[in-house]
């Protein structure tokens, strides 16, 4: 397949510190004890697209993210790491490496997406189409995005549009609406003119935008080029393209269709022959081609932009936020296994061979133990990832949390809901309740914590 | 799912069975104890004989629209006949303009005297909209239970028995839902949309899942290019279907409630423009609409001349079946169906050479002389037509005299209409009735032609068809009137005035010709019966892209200041808004005192305030202070001799209508604007209350009207004041200080957490 694609892996992102450090950027952040950015080139792979350039910010997360990439994909994929600059935004990121893409299509991932959707059926259905753009989308999860704490009657009116509110053509197959709810002030403005084309349009607030794109590379590249305001794919091109679409300012397949506007006239003979080709298809045409085929001989110049939603049995999650990579990491050992690639025991979980377990120390279903872990005595483990070479002692609670690797606990600690970084140390008889430990952070003997981010001062 | 079903399919069972039932329930009702049995009325529909428009107009002004011939039968009769055959019982028909001519005519057909099918008549000469006639028949008492309500120019087939189930199953789980709609997909290209019926584009939004309505809009100028959906609409519905490609038949199942929501907001005029609109928009009074989509049958209304082509068009290709021209119904007199879609009534003297092509009906007693071409036409009773003459696409009624030679094209030609040889009428002429066209002359297209005058300083047709319009209201008063009383006499006066210019109408013509104003000329093409010339079309087009520029031009689609303003607040109301701002307070008061003597509940006052304040594009808290100040007069107004007993008055008044002040203080600069005035009070009207003012402010804090918050803001805002308006601050000096004191022990709690 003639596609080229960019992960768009990121930096230290701003929302998940302090899990993100110098040492673990982004795209290296574990879940269920591998990369994050693993799931991503793992399902490309799957799909037989194996020809990426990984965008990572900063030079040094870029080495970093190239030296574990090159370790563990050599010979499989072929992958290219660019580093850009920080807070250069997705259309920016694209921008700094245009000259790299050469491909007829560009597919663009978030180096975040943990999800079992095949990025093969959204290659397939942009090319079906011959759109300028493919959006994938997925069934937005049932809880928020935020869900901090209960903040009474006013909730009512925040949940409207807390993802995307997203129109659709009757068919399902074309985008004629996108915006993100919580950048909407009140109302949702529809244009009227693509609704008299497609007749009647759904208008959707349960899906999200999974921020996995297929793009004409000669479309992208020239909005990029020329609308050099454009900071965000998500925000600014993608809107751009779906309200331009019958009204197309881009050159398809680079060659320019029509005169200067005003005067469109096509001879009627051109007309005839798109007319033919459309009754020539077996398929209804679309909207987009008969809104194009317009009155008196005059051609409009469209544009497609196609969805391709994925069945709500599929699995589709980002991780942008702490409380998102909870939840990655709790659903990839629990109702989302098959994405861990591991395979569980008759337990339901995930013990490794060479961790030891001290005795009455229970680990129930869909916990995960690495690699060289020792628990002591009467530790109980329940819905959580500890990772590898973790020192743990006797009575020590885990329920779910995320454990990093190299991690020493101590006796009679009790840790509820958080994430512990590497190399962190936890004293005698801490009790941690939806707190995130920095790396390397020491928490002092009995220390009691509740929602509390704790890292080591930044020197 | 639903427990009742047994009764559902009773009902429907009842619905087929239809009028014969009807009869045997009044006796079994008495003794039947089954509550369905004894909620259980005859099926009512309301009928508004009169379309409150002028779209038919100059026809309209000697014969009311509902009377006018569609395919030969007056088109009532379709809307009658509909109702009887869908198991309706009762009809209420309500008249307005040429109520005389609409009764006699019900009189000397059959429709009074037919069994198990009962048709009254309502006569309202008052009556300037479809609200005011409904405000008629809501004082009348006259309807039971769920009602049609339909207007005398519906034609249809569909079976009522589904949206009637429909609409009462959703009304026994949500007493709110009061009314259900017919729409109709019409089809989805943007050229035939725009020609077929001639009516405004429609967009609608509605829940695919309850196909509850919730966004209708009509009239596509006032937003541009854009739609505004509230997104508040998606926290409830996931998702949302928004179409162009509807319909709206104006046909409605509608619950009692919707009379007496006329009757409370006297404002309402247009059903569509004002009670849906403010159904939808206004969600404090939660009443909720629903639609049902027919598929197969066929229902549409004759809303202008284009639809009255289109739907006739529609009845002689049988789409109406059963209500066709070969079948008798009410009104019409047989004709036979021959091939190619030719009508013909028995007696229709032809000749031999004379050519009648497809799609055509022919009525009884008329004469057609030889080498004369019909086609697409429909032709009335006793009509003489000359040779040589060609009729093409047009409506010709009854006892026409159409003289040899003559070429119509897309025309409608009244009654007792006379065209002398030669003369001939290009696409969209009207000839009102007994229009005389002069020899050879040639009546321009979209022209109107009439005996009558037109109207004087007539503006624009869609200024007077909106009846709320006060100048246009008193004109379509006049005018009928006039007609009413004097028509014979004004008809006699003009036909013996032999002085018609003969540029006119050439020689030997009699008639006006309407000049078409500046403004509805450029839409005359839209609901003109001639077919839309390709240069409009492309015209139409160019607007509709135009838009896309619009939006697209600089990549945003980000409204100027002034497009947000709600578009509720539609143009209707702003020619009025100047006065309506001086009248709003003492409206305001009115309305309070009139909760007070009619001791109205307080939830109806809430909603009835807050219709009229949205109505008035007040702010809340506008209303707030004005409700606030009758609040205080009324307590000053109940009987006192002491300052003391004042004050429990006022705690009396305050405590009562808490409720009604509070549903309008939504923010803080409410409340604030509620103690201004009345200090305002204080220092000017009622100087009674001054030495009260702090015990007040103590009583609003107490009953939780007023928060805090407000107090201490408004004792900041005055901070920097003269001493004259600091009176009141200094008099409630102890207990704002005691406020900042106490509650900041409160406040350090709060932050800690």
């Amino acid at each position: 397949m003639d596609f080229q694609v960019v992960v768009l892996a990121g930096g230290a992102s701003k929302n998940l510190i302090p899990l993100v450090s110098k040492e673990v950027p982004k795209p290296l952040l574990p879940v269920a004890n591998r990369p994050v950015l693993s799931y991503v080139l793992e399902l490309l792979e799957q799909s037989n697209l194996k020809d990426l350039i990984v965008v990572v910010e900063g030079q040094d997360a870029a080495v970093r993210v190239g030296g574990w990439i090159s370790g563990a994909y050599v010979g499989r994929l072929r992958v290219e790491v660019a580093a850009v600059p920080e807070d250069v935004g997705t259309a920016g990121a694209l921008r700094a490496i245009a000259h790299r893409l050469t491909a007829k299509d560009i597919m663009v991932v978030s180096g975040d997406l943990v999800s079992d959707v095949p990025p093969g059926a959204v290659a397939a259905a942009h090319r079906r189409h011959d759109a300028v753009v493919t959006a994938m989308l997925c069934s937005a999860p049932v809880s928020g995005p935020s869900e901090s704490g209960s903040s009474g009657g006013k909730d009512k009116t925040k949940k409207p549009g807390r993802y995307n509110i997203i129109g659709l053509d009757p068919t399902k197959q074309f985008l004629l609406y996108i915006a993100t709810g919580a950048e909407l002030e009140k109302d949702i403005r529809m244009q009227k003119s693509i609704l008299r084309a497609v007749g009647q349009m759904e208008i959707r607030a349960d899906l999200m935008d999974a921020h996995l794109y297929a793009f004409k590379r000669s479309v992208l590249q020239e909005v990029l080029d020329q609308k050099d305001t454009f900071q965000s794919l998500r925000q600014d091109v993608l809107p751009y393209l779906v309200r331009s679409q019958l009204k197309s300012e881009v050159l398809l397949n680079g060659a320019p269709q029509a005169e200067e506007n005003g005067n469109e006239k096509v001879n009627p003979l051109k007309n005839q022959v798109m007319l033919s080709q459309i009754l020539a298809n077996v398929s209804t045409p679309s909207f987009h081609e008969l809104y194009g085929l317009g009155t008196n001989g005059s051609t409009r110049r469209t544009h497609k932009c196609c969805v391709y939603i994925a069945s709500n049995s599929k699995y589709c999650m980002r991780l942008n936020s702490i409380q998102a990579f909870s939840d990655v990491n709790r659903d990839v050992i629990g109702e989302a296994s098959h994405l861990s690639g591991y395979s569980f025991s008759a337990q339901n979980n995930i013990i490794h061979p060479s961790a030891g377990l001290g005795s009455k120390t229970t680990v129930g279903p869909h916990c995960m133990l690495g690699e060289g872990s020792q628990m002591g005595d009467k530790c109980s483990v329940k819905r959580s990832v500890i990772g590898r070479h973790c020192r743990i002692g006797s009575n020590v609670k885990v329920a779910n949390s995320v454990i990093m690797n190299h991690v020493t606990i101590a006796d009679g600690c009790s840790i509820q809901g958080s994430v512990i970084c590497s190399n962190v140390q936890l004293q005698e008889r801490v009790v941690l309740k939806d707190c995130q430990v920095g790396a390397g952070f020491v928490v002092t003997a009995g220390s009691e914590c509740k929602g509390e981010a704790l890292a080591k001062k930044e020197k | 799912m639903r427990p009742s079903v047994s009764t559902t399919q009773e009902f429907l069972k009842e619905g087929e069975e239809g009028v014969a039932m009807g009869v045997q329930r009044k006796g079994a009702n008495r003794v039947s104890e089954d509550p369905e049995e004894l909620t259980r009325v005859p099926l009512q529909a309301i009928l508004l004989a009169d379309s409150f428009a002028t779209k038919f107009r100059p026809i309209t002004l000697e014969r009311p629209k509902v009377l006018l011939p569609v395919v030969n039968v007056p088109m009532i009769n379709y809307t009658l006949a509909w109702l009887e055959s869908a198991g309706v019982e009762e009809v209420i028909v309500f008249c307005c303009a040429h109520s005389k001519q609409v009764i006699d005519y019900l009189e000397s057909s059959e429709w009074f005297s037919h069994p198990n099918f009962s048709v009254t008549t309502i006569v309202s000469h008052n009556s300037i909209s479809a609200g005011d006639a409904l405000r008629v028949i809501y004082e009348r008492n006259v309807i039971n239970g769920d009602f049609v309500l339909i207007s005398g120019d519906a034609v249809s087939n569909m079976s009522l028995t589904q949206v009637l189930k429909e609409h009462k199953e959703r009304k026994k789980k949500d007493s709110n839902a009061v009314m259900t709609m017919v729409i109709r997909p019409s089809k989805p290209s943007p050229i035939t949309r725009q020609s077929r019926l001639g009516t405004d584009e429609l967009f609608l939004a509605i829940d695919p899942n309850t196909k509850q309505l919730l966004y209708y809009e009509e009239k596509a100028e006032y937003s541009k290019g854009v739609i505004c959906l509230d997104k508040l609409l998606l926290t409830d519905n996931p998702s949302i279907s928004l179409h162009n490609d509807a319909q709206d038949c104006y046909i409605d199942i509608c619950s009692p409630e919707v009379l007496s929501l006329f009757t409370d907001n006297f404002d309402y005029q247009h059903l569509r423009r004002h009670f849906v609109k403010a159904l939808l928009v206004d969600d404090i009074m939660d009443y909720k609409i629903f639609t049902h989509e027919i598929h197969s049958s066929y229902a549409a209304r004759i809303d202008n001349f284009r639809s009255y082509d289109t739907i006739s068009k529609d009845i002689i290709q049988r789409r109406t079946y059963p209500f066709v021209p070969d079948v008798k119904f009410f009104g019409n007199s047989a004709t036979k169906l021959e091939r190619q879609g030719m009508y013909r009534a028995s007696e229709v003297v032809q000749s031999r050479y004379a050519e009648i092509g497809p799609f055509t009906v022919i009525g009884n007693g008329t004469k057609i002389e030889s080498n004369t071409k019909i086609s697409n036409s429909v032709v009335g009773e006793g009509c003489t037509i000359g040779s040589n003459v060609s009729i093409e696409g047009s409506y010709i009624w009854d006892n026409v005299i159409i003289e040899d030679d003559c070429k119509i094209m897309h025309a409608i030609v009244c009654d007792g209409v006379v065209m002398k040889s030669g003369a001939v009428l290009e696409p969209g002429v009207v000839l009102s009735f007994k229009v005389v066209i002069g020899q050879q002359f040639v009546v321009p297209s979209y022209s109107k032609v009439s005996l009558h005058p037109q109207p004087t300083k007539q503006d624009s047709d869609e200024e007077l068809e909106y009846a709320d319009d006060s100048s246009g209201v008193a004109k379509i008063l006049s005018i009928t009137s006039t007609l009413e009383g004097s028509k014979e006499a004004m008809t006699s006066q003009l036909l013996e005035k032999q002085s018609w210019p003969t540029y006119e109408l050439g020689t030997g013509g009699v008639g006006y010709v309407w000049s078409v104003c500046e403004g509805s000329h450029e839409e005359e093409w839209r609901h003109s019966i001639a077919p839309i010339p390709a240069d409009k079309l492309a015209e139409a087009m160019q607007t509709t892209d135009d838009d896309l520029e619009l939006l697209t031009h600089d990549g945003s689609v980000l409204p100027t200041a002034g497009e947000l303003k709600p578009d509720y607040i539609d143009s209707d109301d702003d020619v009025n808004e100047d006065s309506r701002d001086e009248s709003f307070e003492s409206e305001v008061e009115e309305a309070f005192l009139r909760f007070v003597c009619e001791n109205i509940k307080e939830e109806n006052a809430i909603s009835e305030q807050r219709t009229f304040r949205v109505t008035c594009t007040k702010s809340c808290a506008d209303a707030a202070g004005v409700i606030f100040y009758s609040m205080m007069k009324l307590s000053l107004e109940t009987p006192h001799s002491s300052p003391s007993e004042l004050f429990n008055n006022a705690v009396n008044v305050i405590t009562q209508w808490q409720k009604l002040l509070k549903s309008f203080l939504t923010d803080i600069d409410a409340e604030i604007e509620v103690i201004l005035k009345f200090e305002e009070m204080c220092l000017e009207s009622t100087t009674e209350f001054s030495p009260l003012f702090s015990q007040i402010l103590w009583l609003l804090y107490d009953k939780e009207i007023i928060q805090e918050d407000a107090i201490l803001k408004w004792d900041d805002e005055k901070k920097d004041a003269d001493d004259f308006d600091k009176v009141f601050v200094k008099k409630s000096e102890e207990f704002i200080k005691w406020l900042r004191e106490a509650p900041e022990e409160d406040d350090e709690e709060v932050g800690e957490d």
